[in-house]
């Protein structure tokens, strides 16, 4: 299992284009992949789930894959969030 | 059975064609115990794919009209019908109640809405709701086995029958699909009627039941000059239907030809014509009636068309579109005109007894100042990226255009202090209260242009409401009083030294363009659907000459009706041509 923290610097936090992007990215993978934020966590290949967490600016939240392709999904997902200029 | 339906003509031409009903069907959902269960949950996935494919559909043609970012609102669409956990909430709660797909659907996706709304921080997760309930309306239309027309689906040109249309209805549409439009409510200046005009479609409006009386898939003929509807005609109608069409497409291709030409009178006297437009979408079809200018983008429809406020890089990223897209024509845009005919539900507006006498457009721009600002930053910014002009509607006093030239210069420095790169903007005013008009040299030694703007202009000085079927005939573009208002402006404007723009309806009228000329307006602003017939006309016309026949028309005529005839006698053959 893997696990990594990040902080969002977008200023609209995650809204509707980059939860897509993300979840066509952990979607692309076999393992588990979640995101928590505050107390809740949802299935990140769920739009619905990320959509439901309103992830605002300054969110620090948390990313865990698990699964055979662990390691790559976790790449995939950061890489996404960084891309879409989310967090550093 | 041949029968003949009345409505409005709001665009010119005929049309013959099939009936594409755009209308929403019944989509009530009954809780229903299901047996077969592999059954339930087969036809849930195929009603899953059904809605996908449909969607990438009418991404496809998003993606070409808009662009891949304002297509990307599909692809969230797209995300959601394949969204595991809704899938398996459905299953789950099919399987475990015996419960039919829709009404397990509806289910969870109430659940959904109910974390969405409780997001009341985050508007953008609000906007979400209504994409969801989007994408869940698809889904059950199949479930359901009716249709979800859409008119992004068709693949053949009709004739779209419609209760009304609003402009997310049209943004995705390809026009060649689409033969006429016929609907229920509205009148020449309703958004379907304005709509039609700039695609040069011909459209009949206003027929109270068009999609009650006409069956999908009926032959109908569509006479948007004459304003009526033919269900089931003769073969020999359609045949001379047919005839028509084919002439009008042949004189749209001479039209054509004139789109890259300046526009220019018989006697050289030359004038801008320039378009009026509403959203980013309508960018290629003014470029291809060949625009010089846009003399009216109006800012409405940004607002009208979500749920809350845009914010200031949302305004940024359309203004900056549009002005770099039409670059190096000017590009006037129209600061918030709300209020009247066009509230806006989140502004939480109070009801007023006579909202067209009310707190709308400017007046609502210098008493919510914080929304003002934010779209002056917007544009100011996007002034780097192309010839932006700005425009305040419904300017009453010089009081009015000073305050809010004061905010505009306010922001302007503000943002020249962040070191912004920032565009030169000439800032003028519509005049299109009669108190403005009748002060329109004042008005002149103080803006940079002015831009008339008849609609109003007409509504006000005649004191009857456009919307209303029953003083609608007060209307009227050519009565002598409003000749004399428009003809004040004009001169008061040449005095001071400054352009003088209409951007109301009156500017692509055969009628009027011959007055107008005459009189000096330097741009005629209108729906780009009518540039082209605009710029054939003008080159047919002596400006000199009319010079004479303005006199006449705003010393001895009374009424409409002799101003008419005066034009009509004083440019023969000009004004069959259609």
């Amino acid at each position: 299992m893997e696990k990594r923290e990040f902080r969002v610097t977008a200023e609209t936090g995650i809204h509707a284009r980059p939860a897509t992007l993300l979840v066509q990215a952990a979607s692309k993978f076999n393992s588990e992949v979640s995101l928590q934020y505050q107390d809740k966590s949802v299935n990140l290949k769920s739009i619905m789930g990320v959509m439901s967490l309103g992830v605002g600016q300054n969110a620090s939240i948390t990313i865990t894959t698990d699964g055979d392709d662990e390691a790559d999904a976790m790449n995939a997902v950061a890489e996404t969030l960084k891309k879409e200029g989310l967090s550093d | 059975m041949r029968t003949m339906l009345k409505g409005i003509a709001a665009s010119d031409g005929m049309a013959c064609g099939r009936v594409y009903r755009f209308v929403e069907p019944d989509l009530t959902i009954e809780k229903r115990s299901i047996t077969n269960l592999d059954y339930e949950l087969n036809r849930f996935h195929q009603a899953l794919e059904a809605a996908v494919s449909e969607i990438e559909t009418i991404k496809t043609r998003a993606t070409k009209t808009l662009g891949a970012d304002g297509a990307q609102v599909f692809s969230a669409h797209i995300a959601m019908l394949q969204d595991p956990e809704v899938i398996g909430a459905v299953e789950a709660q099919v399987t475990a109640e015996h419960v039919n797909a829709e009404f397990a659907l509806a289910n969870v996706a109430a659940d959904y809405e109910q974390q969405l709304k409780g997001l009341d921080n985050n508007t953008y997760m609000q906007e979400r709701t209504t994409d969801l309930h989007d994408v869940i309306k698809r889904v059950t239309a199949h479930l359901l086995g009716v249709k979800l027309p859409n008119l992004s689906l068709l693949t053949e040109p009709v004739v779209v029958v419609t209760h009304d249309l609003i402009p997310s209805d049209t943004v995705s549409v390809d026009a060649k699909y689409i033969l006429a439009f016929v609907t229920d409510l509205g009148g020449r200046t309703s958004h379907s009627s304005i709509l039609a005009r700039s695609l040069n479609i011909p459209a009949v409006v206003g027929t109270q039941d068009a999609t009650s009386q006409l069956a999908d898939g009926a032959t109908v003929i569509v006479n948007g000059t004459m304003g009526n509807v033919v269900n089931n005609p003769s073969q020999q109608e359609q045949a001379a239907a047919q005839q028509k069409m084919r002439e009008r497409a042949a004189n749209m291709r001479r039209l054509a030809t004139l789109r890259h030409h300046t526009t220019t009178s018989k006697d050289g006297v030359g004038v801008m014509l320039a378009a009026n437009m509403g959203t980013a979408s309508d960018i290629p079809n003014v470029l291809k009636n060949g625009a010089e200018a846009v003399g009216l983008m109006r800012t409405e429809f940004l607002y009208m068309d979500s749920e809350q406020l845009p914010t200031e890089d949302e305004q940024f990223a359309i203004y900056k579109q549009v002005v770099q897209a039409l670059a190096p024509r000017p590009v006037v845009i129209r600061t918030l005109d709300i209020g009247g005919d066009k509230p806006l539900p989140y502004l939480k507006q109070k009801p007023e007894a006579n909202p067209f006498l009310g707190a709308r457009a400017i007046r609502e721009s210098l008493a919510h100042q914080n929304i003002f600002r934010s779209q002056l930053r917007a544009l100011l910014r996007a002034s780097a990226y192309g010839n932006l002009r700005i425009m305040f509607p419904m300017i009453a006093t010089l009081d009015e255009f000073r305050q809010a030239k004061a905010i505009y210069d306010d922001e302007r420095s503000k943002l020249t202090t962040e070191e912004v790169p920032l565009g030169k903007i000439a800032v003028g005013m519509m005049v299109e209260v009669p108190a403005a008009a009748m002060l329109a040299d004042r008005f002149a030694q103080e803006v940079d242009f002015m831009s008339i703007g008849t609609n109003d202009l007409i509504g006000y000085t005649m004191a009857a409401d456009r919307t209303n079927q029953d003083v609608a005939y007060l209307y009227q573009p050519y009565h002598p009083a409003i000749l004399r208002l428009v003809d004040r402006i004009i001169t008061a404007g040449h005095a001071a030294g400054i352009p003088v723009a209409m951007c109301g309806e009156m500017a692509g009228d055969p009628i009027a363009v011959p007055l107008l000329l005459g009189m000096g307006l330097d741009e005629f602003s209108m729906g780009a659907g009518a540039i082209l017939k605009t710029r054939q006309l003008i080159g047919q016309l002596n400006a000199k000459d009319l010079q004479s026949l303005v006199e006449t028309a705003l010393n001895s005529a009374s009424t409409s009706q002799e101003v008419i005839t005066m034009v009509q006698a004083a440019v023969p053959g000009v004004l069959t041509q259609n």
